[in-house]
């Protein structure tokens, strides 16, 4: 159902201390990548509670994206893990609503990963784009 | 119950860096009509010295009571931003960031008309996230100048001595039963060649007359609570149990030599020993060889270990020159894959030994020389690269030069302390270029061998980076954390439990308050990664600065816009 004229609207969280850094150097990298997402800062991918995640879906949200540190990075030394944990369990959960499991992703993109950051971001973009819209969105 | 949000926000231009692709004045024309927003305008750099008293003056002239900056990133700009609120008399937690700059015009450039919407957007959830921020107040902890210095080798004893000479109190806590660590089984340092004994001797005599150091010989540290400024650790000599209470701690436990079993006949030929085992020999005047190879690389930059240990090229190069110094006559060969011989000095004392006699053989990983024998090494087998054929030589001495690895107390402290590791066991530094001898956790130090292998002179010279780090808070007295920490709500709190595990830190235990029981959070141990808060099923933990309310606000208004 991909529509051309479909400009998905994705929000992301990035931990501060891996994530952040990484998106912040794709820029200072001045590296491209679609302009659909938007950041919302947290200190750990672990604060991401899938409260947020849902609340968003709920809203009509195309995409979230999770960005935490690489297994074993994690500035708190363990939060990554956790968020891993939940997301999983919150993507085995999504399709009982009706919402594909692939409209949440968790990237481990560190500080030195601009790069990989802008990479994952263009893929997830496209990856919602051939997703279509959220089967929630109203007036969808 | 709050007052009413006065926002102020201030887009910067950033020079062209975010002029030239977002529409800036567009983008302040937005802000204006939104909720709560009193004052918006635009600088050409908002961190200049302009923008700066433009965010001081306009505090009080609208009555603000909340700030935005739009422009870059708060990990670099946030403190000076939150400074200049805090000027115009403005509680630094009522500052928020939002980044149109590293995360939009520097990666939206061929698209500044997208890149202008999103700056809206994020502006707009800057806002909305703005209009629910709370003054925070960092409390103040005391800090006792007093340290713990667990591992009294030299890298120990010199943090020990320097804490004690800025007149600290230091608790020197060994597990063996004499000061000198891994040195006392060393013959002689390179590249001096003086014997290890003369220096490690005076150094534990001068720990033993200074009165500021107390010295636990043959004692554990078996258990460590609280946090940086009052840590309470139980020191345990043979069975008998001590508290001492102390401000800060440096761990320098050091790591071991790796012993080969198996490899190259080790354990099974008595004339195959270690590097350190050769030293022990040498030091009691037991040597005796008068074909010696050495093997480098022994267990280490393998698939299973890949690090170098850094030191050991050196050993063996000091080794060698030893033995060619008491017997000329002597052959010895070093058998290597790379030799590590970096800097000045290094590489003198390696071409030196070449003078002197010393042979260097380069092998393969993929081709190990052999070592051949019947009830100990006789022959050496070895595929010589640059005459590209084997060659064999006899032998009556075979050293392996074997890594450090991390000793089992990595573990033990990594557990008790709430330190990280990395992939082999090595305790594993906060940021490897700019906290190099600090852990996450507040208040406790690392230097020596215990991060990664080093020799002798790095490692006194992080003893005293680690004595100078640990010194700061102490001398001070006080510290002073993020208030961006987290706080349970007892009367939401049903007692679960399930936000305790969670916490790296143990900052979080159960209370009892009458008959319920309750979770509790200490502000100072609490680092505010937040990861409670994401777990909490009553919704009684609030993650300071973070709030879920702020959160959910900042996606709806993400929707807004849609």
């Amino acid at each position: 159902m991909s529509n051309n004229n479909f400009e998905p609207v994705i929000l992301g969280f990035a931990c501060n201390w891996c994530t952040y850094a990484g998106a912040d150097l794709a820029g200072t990298s001045r590296i491209q990548y679609p302009p659909n997402i938007r950041m919302i800062r947290v200190m750990c991918s672990g604060r991401v509670n899938p409260s947020f995640i849902l609340k968003a879906l709920s809203l009509g949200i195309d995409g979230v994206f999770i960005g935490g540190c690489h297994p074993g990075d994690c500035h708190y030394l363990e939060g990554n893990y956790k968020a891993r944990k939940r997301i999983a369990l919150l993507q085995k959960m999504l399709p009982q609503v009706g919402i594909e499991p692939q409209r949440v992703r968790l990237e481990w993109v560190s500080a030195s990963e601009g790069g990989r950051f802008a990479e994952v971001v263009s893929e997830f973009v496209s990856q919602i784009r051939e997703l279509g819209p959220n089967p929630l969105k109203e007036g969808s | 119950m709050m007052e009413e949000p006065r926002i102020g926000v201030f887009v910067c231009h950033c020079g062209t860096n975010i002029g030239a692709y977002v529409d800036v004045p567009q983008v302040v024309e937005y802000v204006e009509g939104l909720p709560n927003v009193v004052h918006a305008e635009r600088n050409l750099f908002t961190c200049s010295e302009e923008g700066i008293s433009a965010i001081k003056k306009a505090i009080p002239e609208y009555n603000l009571n909340r700030v935005i900056v739009a422009s870059c990133t708060p990990r670099t700009h946030e403190p000076l931003f939150r400074a200049a609120c805090e000027d115009a008399g403005l509680n630094k937690y009522l500052f928020e960031f939002v980044n149109i700059r590293d995360q939009c015009s520097w990666v939206h450039m061929r698209e500044p008309e997208k890149a202008t919407e999103k700056a809206k957007d994020l502006v707009r959830m800057g806002v909305a996230k703005a209009r629910l921020l709370q003054p925070l107040e960092e409390i103040e902890i005391e800090v006792a100048p007093s340290c713990l210095v667990i591992g009294g080798g030299v890298v120990g004893i010199s943090a020990a001595l320097n804490l004690a000479e800025q007149g600290f109190e230091v608790h020197l806590v060994e597990k063996e039963k004499e000061l000198g660590g891994t040195l006392l089984d060393v013959h002689k340092l390179f590249t001096t060649n003086e014997e290890a004994s003369k220096l490690v001797e005076p150094l534990a005599q001068k720990v033993k007359d200074h009165q500021k150091i107390r010295t636990y010989l043959s004692t554990v540290v078996k258990d460590v609570s609280g946090f940086i400024g009052s840590f309470e650790a139980t020191l345990d000599h043979n069975g008998t149990e001590e508290k001492v209470k102390i401000g800060t701690i440096i761990v320098a436990i050091g790591a071991e030599e790796l012993k080969p079993a198996g490899q190259y006949g080790y354990g099974k030929f008595p004339n195959v020993i270690t590097q350190l085992e050769l030293e022990q020999r040498m030091k009691k005047g037991e040597f005796d060889g008068q074909n010696v190879v050495m093997i480098n690389c022994v267990g280490a930059r393998i698939p299973e270990r890949t690090y170098c240990s850094r030191f050991c090229c050196m050993t063996a190069i000091k080794n060698a020159t030893l033995i060619k110094e008491s017997n000329p006559a002597s052959k010895v060969w070093i058998l290597h894959r790379d030799l590590m011989a970096y800097g000045v000095d290094f590489e003198t004392y390696y071409r030196k030994s070449m003078e002197q006699g010393v042979r260097y053989i380069r092998y393969d990983l993929e081709r190990p020389p052999e070592i051949i024998g019947n009830g100990k090494a006789e022959k050496v087998k070895v595929w010589h690269q640059l005459m590209d054929r084997e060659i064999e030589f006899p032998v009556d001495m075979v050293v392996l030069t074997t890594p450090l690895i991390p000793r089992a107390d990595n573990e033990e402290l990594s557990k008790m302390l709430k330190l990280p590791l990395d992939e082999f066991g090595f305790l594993l530094e906060a940021h490897l270029k700019l906290m190099p001898v600090e852990f996450a956790t507040d208040g406790i130090y690392l230097c020596g061998s215990a991060k990664w292998p080093i020799d002798l002179s790095d490692g006194v010279a992080q003893a005293y980076a680690a004595a100078g780090k640990a010194a700061v808070p102490m001398t001070r007295g006080y510290v002073k954390p993020e208030a961006i920490t987290a706080w349970v709500d007892e009367e939401r709190c049903s007692g679960c439990g399930i936000c305790e595990p969670l916490c790296p830190f143990k900052a979080i235990e159960l209370q009892y308050r009458d008959s319920t029981r309750v979770s509790h959070i200490t502000e100072a141990l609490c680092k505010g990664c937040g990861t409670c808060g994401g777990a909490c099923p009553a919704g009684a933990i609030t993650m300071n600065h973070f709030r879920d309310v702020e959160i959910m606000a900042q996606i709806e208004a993400l929707v807004e816009s849609t």
